[in-house]
């Protein structure tokens, strides 16, 4: 009893703390100055026209590659948490029933079209609401699709941490190849900007996101796999 | 003040946020089964990244994306705040290695025999 009043006070206080902002909120008429810098440099300095994206590859890059980081940490948590030694007999459950057909048609029709759209979405990642993490996860459907047509099967694991350390370090190179040649680390003015608007544009951005995209993919496709509990 | 006026001034992302929010953080306070808490924290988090995407919302303002309809020249004048997007976007994705985490954490403790309330656990109560 004393933990459900405890509960509703908390819950209380937490409408109370959140109410100014939902009501009567007061939203800017104008971004304020870092805002307007980024949407007045971003298109310029860096030929991007996705200004979120500027944001999170360039201007503060240094976050992302932190983020990629404790992505890539999570993964091998899981990994190690969620192998069949240490689940013991709960691991190894009685066998899993196969998938329908409709299923399994269905995961042989859309794996490819999943892989191409991921693949779109993170080249695409300096000219459309998209990018390099929305890519990856695009990706790792088309994985969990597969593993729950069949479910006996297993992911090539040496596969995929070959493009997930392979990317990691292409990530960190191209940050390099920034400090080298445009003196800032992960300046994507390393490379020729090109034209805004166009593929072939906005210098590093478009290389860094496709790295980041290949390594979502191939963490999260890891974790979909993990938590299938049958991993050696 | 009728009530028009006070739907009005309902903002109507922010109010989604914070009700889930509040439902996420009901469900870390007072569900037992450790799924279901995992679950209520992707709850919560949702919510936060609504209220904080809800901050940077500007009325009448287009997606901070560059096309045919808005140049760089106007940029400034049209679009809405990027930096809360961007780190919404940070967000959901440390949010998604959290819940794989917890989850991973609460399949293990069930394989131990530990089963899937907190309750069971009274022992690592601080």
């Amino acid at each position: 009893m004393m933990r459900k009043v405890l509960v509703f006070l908390a819950l209380i206080g937490f409408a109370f703390a959140l109410l100014p902002l939902a009501y009567r909120a007061g939203v800017a008429d104008e971004p304020n100055a870092l805002a307007t810098a980024y949407l007045e440099r971003a298109p310029a300095e860096l030929a991007t026209a996705n200004v979120v994206t500027a944001i999170v590859v360039s201007y503060r890059g240094f976050d992302t590659l932190g983020e990629v980081a404790v992505l890539f940490a999570a993964t091998a948590g899981v990994g190690a948490l969620l192998t069949k030694k240490r689940l013991g007999s709960a691991g190894a459950r009685a066998p899993r029933k196969e998938a329908t057909e409709v299923l399994g048609t269905a995961a042989r029709l859309l794996t490819s079209l999943l892989a191409l759209f991921g693949v779109y979405i993170f080249t695409h990642g300096h000219l459309t609401p998209g990018g390099g993490f929305q890519g990856g996860v695009v990706i790792a459907t088309a994985v969990l699709l597969n593993i729950l047509a069949r479910p006996q099967s297993h992911l090539a694991h040496g596969l995929m941490t070959a493009v997930e350390s392979l990317s990691g370090a292409a990530y960190v190179a191209l940050g390099l190849l920034g400090a080298f040649l445009a003196w800032g680390f992960l300046d994507p003015r390393a490379l020729p900007l090109g034209e805004l608007g166009k593929l072939v544009s906005a210098g590093a951005i478009p290389l860094i996101y496709s790295v980041v995209g290949l390594k979502v993919g191939a963490e999260l496709s890891g974790i979909l796999e993990a938590l299938k509990g049958d991993r050696e | 003040m009728n009530a028009l006026e006070f739907l009005a001034g309902i903002n109507p992302v922010a109010a989604s946020g914070a009700a889930l929010v509040l439902v996420g953080l009901w469900g870390v306070l007072a569900r037992p089964n450790l799924f279901k808490i995992a679950i209520a924290f992707t709850v919560l988090e949702t919510g936060v990244n609504l209220v904080i995407l809800s901050v940077g919302y500007i009325r009448g303002r287009t997606a901070p994306i560059l096309d045919a309809a808005s140049d760089a020249a106007t940029a400034s004048a049209r679009m809405t705040d990027p930096v809360p997007q961007a780190l919404v976007l940070t967000a959901i994705v440390i949010g998604l290695a959290v819940t794989a985490l917890m989850l991973s954490y609460a399949l293990r403790l069930k394989a131990a025999g530990g089963g899937s309330s907190i309750e069971a656990y009274g022992e690592e109560k601080w």
